[in-house]
């Protein structure tokens, strides 16, 4: 890449425009995609250009969001070069023109063969002779397949493992989760299945859903007009940044008070409100404090794992005060006596329990359930993340949060409030039913326990997004070195020979095969035998959903690079080759199973999956007419040709079988015992999360030389009286270990981290907060990520303060 | 955030954009060569180093009128930096996220983005701590003339906020 970063080329009038999704973060802004041909070039004036600006004069502020991040040059199939330019749309609802510093590198990332991208995957790659060698599809799909059938055959589809994506956006989406599940479940039957971030195929949200609650209940516009916005475990600003900036930051502001009085006539409104609820002061709350006034924001800084009792709390006293949604309590649930009845707590004992004093406890139950000046109830949002889903016992917090939610009438159709997951990813899932049961098989433990033989990771990164990783990450090795051994034997063998090699070092000697899928080598994929290449949105053509349920299409503007296809037709490849091999043997009854996958393109799959199973209205057509705003699912009817949706979900009937939503009792019970045991041993609590620089296990970032720069380690956030007493400076190295493992990261002195605590972003590249977490689960088997204890150690001095910030991080 | 434009001034504050006028500018051509890979900017004398003052920002605009920029003596050699102490820096003062003039805060010793909170670090040259840009702040590049005592402008690093080029 060109070292010159002080112009960018203009698309010119001519320039071809498409729709983009933002693949990262679950909000899902729109961009627009401009592509021209690499010698042509817009002018400067207004009319000569494509964005329709005067770049003859400087631009006032806020008229555009645009830098050299958002450009490049890519090279179609054809040869053709051309460059390109990913600006944020201004007319999408969501971000409404703006790019977090996330979303706003996605031109930068295509694929170019010379950019951060130069490293993709864009050929299969095999294991052979201790060195990767680059293969034609037709080869390494004989081998999956045929190692596949093998297996089945003999051991059954238990013996078949997969660690697999299950959501919305790049490694996702409608298309992608349809293909790969109508393989794994439809015809291989599997049930050895985990979840790209969690050892187990689970929700993360089994028990709101199990109250009749989906997690996705209200809408973007909702958050403008709440009285109260709760921000339960969660830092929207670091990891969902423009539905904060874009929809929460203007009702903190009082922008939003006229749309408010529009709304809700007669009604008290005025200014919004926040309650966060962290053990850790983030940045969230700095900016809300910037925003609203100190006055206006409660953080209740809870102990760590004690979300249960608070929620407990509150509701036992919200109810002692009547401040209820009777009438909703009494027509539209069932279980409330039971509930809190099992979970009473006073408010003295919350407050010995989590830490928050009882007058916090009052004025957030005050500013959130007391009726208003004008006898109305206020309108409370409850947004959470995985504070909650990574939490102390998922599925109790949970309850214990939706019941508080459920008595104060905050969900069920009423509009500024709603019990909602922010998210992590987009959504995007269309599957057959698992073949599992609740709860799922516990595949991590399985593997570490020398179990399964084949192993396929798609689009995901076990090695940095498990717990007990560093034991995890040991048995793959090993197990993996072990077939790798017997394949650099295997010198002139053909595929059917290489086959039978590997299923006897899997089935004699311990062996793992691990495969890969994905769109760069990652750890994961370089320690096994086999790497094929995916692709993004962009190069395909792809649907997902947003926090509020809007799908919407992300069009194909260039091809993929190499011979890379998108994830559906790589499923499709292995169903057809399987298929092929039943065939071939006679067994119909085999073959027949992996039918069903005639698709010459990725909206094959679509049809296939989310118009037969979901919604027959949807096609791609449609959802091209609605461009970036796309529709709220879901989708209701069709007015003059275009879809209709949703906006607000449970208004009649909440998701059970009698349309009553279901209280469920969650008494607080502690901590999970692997995380206490940790806490008795060691000082440190090591809590964990985002940090808005960097998305997801930093697949792109890790190549992205502004991000590098940046966050050469792993963070790893320490107040100031620890440091100083372990002589911690910002930017020396620190290990930090328990009994479950050791890693290390890149201090940063923040004198908010309160003493006995640090902070590390979770799924780093070269320090992974995994390493440290227990085996605690939920009965779901959804991980206690949030809640290790560690100890800390200073390591040295990397010379890292030379180029890397020690500012604060906080705007303060 | 859909700001109004009296929003705007309020979060982001306008004093920055009427920033004081360079005290003498040597050459005015921001003409790009025939051929030429580099933008030819002009070279502006910023200041007399006998005049500035540790932690205190001096406003000027480069390479033309319309682009407020800050210079500023950090008391502490820092990268980048230029002078007896190594020490003195500027910046093209508009975030390069959205164009917001963002605020230099004594205390934190940062730039700040009012508008949607992102953080610079003049002491690596312009680093973002946190925030939603997707380059560091655009650093003016700077010469010291020792025999003089003066400090002028000389080019640019990064691409300023609203432009094509940074030259108009």
């Amino acid at each position: 890449m060109s070292r010159i970063n002080d112009r960018i080329p203009l698309p010119p009038t001519s320039a071809q425009t498409t729709n983009l999704t933002c693949h990262f973060c679950i909000v899902g802004c729109g961009y627009k995609v401009h592509k021209w041909p690499e010698h042509q070039e817009g002018g400067r004036a207004p009319q000569d250009n494509a964005l329709g600006l005067d770049f003859t004069r400087q631009l006032a502020p806020l008229q555009v969001c645009l830098s050299p991040g958002m450009v490049n040059t890519i090279q179609d199939n054809d040869g053709s070069r051309h460059h390109i330019m990913i600006v944020p749309d201004k007319d999408c609802v969501v971000n409404q023109g703006q790019a977090s510093t996330r979303g706003g590198m996605l031109g930068h990332l295509m694929y170019n063969g010379k950019g951060p991208s130069a490293s993709r995957l864009i050929q299969p790659l095999l294991y052979r002779g201790a060195n990767w060698r680059e293969s034609p599809w037709e080869q390494a799909l004989a081998l999956y397949a045929g190692l596949t059938k093998k297996i089945l055959d003999e051991d059954g589809p238990d013996e078949i493992y997969f660690n697999l994506f299950d959501h919305g956006g790049a490694g996702g989406g409608y298309e992608n989760t349809w293909g790969t599940g109508k393989l794994i479940f439809t015809g291989l039957q599997t049930q050895k299945v985990r979840i790209h971030n969690r050892p187990a195929y689970n929700s993360e949200c089994h028990a709101t859903r199990d109250m009749g609650i989906n997690e996705l209940n209200n809408s973007y516009e909702d958050a403008e007009v709440a009285d109260v916005l709760w921000s339960i475990g969660n830092n929207p600003y670091e990891t969902q940044t423009n539905y904060f900036l874009v929809h929460w930051i203007p009702n903190l502001q009082g922008g939003t008070v006229s749309k408010k009085q529009q709304w809700f006539p007669g009604e008290t409104v005025g200014r919004g409100r926040a309650i966060f609820v962290d053990p850790r002061r983030t940045t969230s709350i700095a900016i809300a404090e910037q925003a609203a006034g100190a006055e206006n924001v409660l953080h209740l800084a809870i102990n760590p794992g004690t979300d249960t009792a608070l929620f407990n709390g509150l509701l036992t006293y919200v109810a002692e005060q009547g401040w209820l949604d009777s009438e909703l309590i009494a027509q539209r649930t069932n279980g409330y006596e039971q509930a809190l009845s099992a979970n009473r707590l006073s408010l003295e004992d919350c407050t010995e329990i989590t830490g928050v004093p009882v007058a916090q406890l009052i004025q957030a139950a005050e500013w959130s359930y007391k009726p208003k000046a004008s006898g109305h109830m206020p309108r409370t949002m409850h947004a959470y993340e995985k504070g909650i889903i990574w939490g102390n016992d998922n599925y109790r917090i949970q309850s214990a949060l939706v019941n508080l939610v459920l008595a104060t009438g905050n969900v069920g159709g009423r509009r500024g409030a709603g019990v909602v997951r922010m998210g992590g990813h987009q959504e995007g899932y269309v599957r057959p039913p698992f073949p599992g049961g609740r709860p799922a098989p516990y595949v991590d433990g399985e593997i570490i326990a020398g179990r399964g033989k084949i192993l396929t990771t798609w689009a995901c990164d076990a090695f940095r997004s498990t717990h007990n990783a560093q034991n995890y990450r040991a048995a793959v090795i090993r197990r993996a070195n072990i077939v790798r051994e017997a394949i650099d034997q295997a010198r002139g063998a053909s595929t059917a020979e290489l086959i039978d090699i590997i299923y006897d070092a899997v089935t004699n000697k311990g062996g793992l095969f691990v495969v890969s899928i994905d769109i760069y080598p990652k750890p994961f994929g370089e320690a096994g035998h086999m790497m094929l290449p995916a692709t993004v949105p962009g190069e395909m053509n792809l649907t997902s959903m947003n926090g509020e349920r809007r799908m919407r299409l992300s069009e194909k503007f260039m091809d993929a690079p190499g011979s890379a296809k998108p994830d559906c037709l790589i499923a499709a490849d292995i169903a057809n080759a399987l298929k092929s091999l039943y065939e071939q043997d006679g067994n119909s009854a085999m073959a027949a199973r992996f039918e069903g996958f005639e698709w010459s393109s990725e909206e094959d799959a679509f049809m296939d999956g989310f118009n037969s199973n979901d919604s027959d209205m949807v096609t791609y057509e449609r959802l091209r007419a609605l461009g970036n705003n796309g529709v709220q699912l879901p989708v209701t009817g069709l007015e003059n040709g275009l879809l209709v949706g949703t906006e607000v979900t449970y208004t009649e009937r909440f998701d059970t079988e009698d349309g009553r939503a279901k209280f469920q009792p969650s008494p607080w019970n502690g901590l999970l015992a692997e995380a206490q045991q940790q806490k008795d041993k060691y000082p440190f609590w090591v809590n964990n999360g985002r940090v808005n620089e960097l998305w997801q296990t930093l697949y792109n970032d890790e190549h992205v030389e502004f991000r590098t720069s940046r966050w050469p380690m792993t963070l790893v956030e320490i107040g100031g009286e620890d440091a100083q007493r372990l002589g911690i400076s910002s930017g020396d190295v620190v290990e930090l270990f328990n009994d479950y493992g050791a890693t290390q990261g890149m201090a940063h002195v923040e004198p908010t981290i309160k003493p006995g605590q640090v902070f590390m972003q979770a799924m780093g590249r070269n320090g992974v907060m995994g390493d440290l977490a227990t085996t605690a689960v939920d009965q779901n088997i959804l991980p206690y990520y949030k809640g290790t204890w560690a100890d800390v150690r200073r390591i040295g001095d990397m010379g890292l303060s030379r180029t890397v910030t020690s500012k604060r991080r906080h705007f303060v | 955030m859909s700001l109004s434009r009296r929003d705007f001034f309020k979060v982001g504050g306008v004093g920055a954009l009427a920033a004081t006028v360079a005290p003498g500018t040597l050459a005015q051509s921001a003409a790009v060569p025939a051929g030429g890979a580099v933008l030819s900017h002009p070279a502006t004398l910023v200041a007399e180093i006998s005049g500035l003052r540790v932690n205190q920002p001096v406003s000027f605009n480069y390479p033309d009128s319309s682009s407020p920029c800050q210079l500023l003596k950090m008391g502490r050699e820092v990268p980048g930096g230029v002078g007896p102490e190594g020490d003195i820096v500027a910046y093209s003062i508009l975030c390069p996220h959205m164009g917001c003039p963002t605020q230099y805060d004594g205390e934190a010793r940062s730039f700040k983005c009012g508008c949607h909170f992102s953080v610079f670090d003049p002491e690596m040259e312009g680093q973002q701590v946190c925030g939603q840009a997707t380059q560091n702040m655009p650093r003016i590049e700077l010469n010291f003339d020792a025999a003089r005592g003066t400090v002028e402008a000389v080019g640019v690093h990064g691409l300023i906020y609203g432009r094509q080029a940074n030259t108009l």
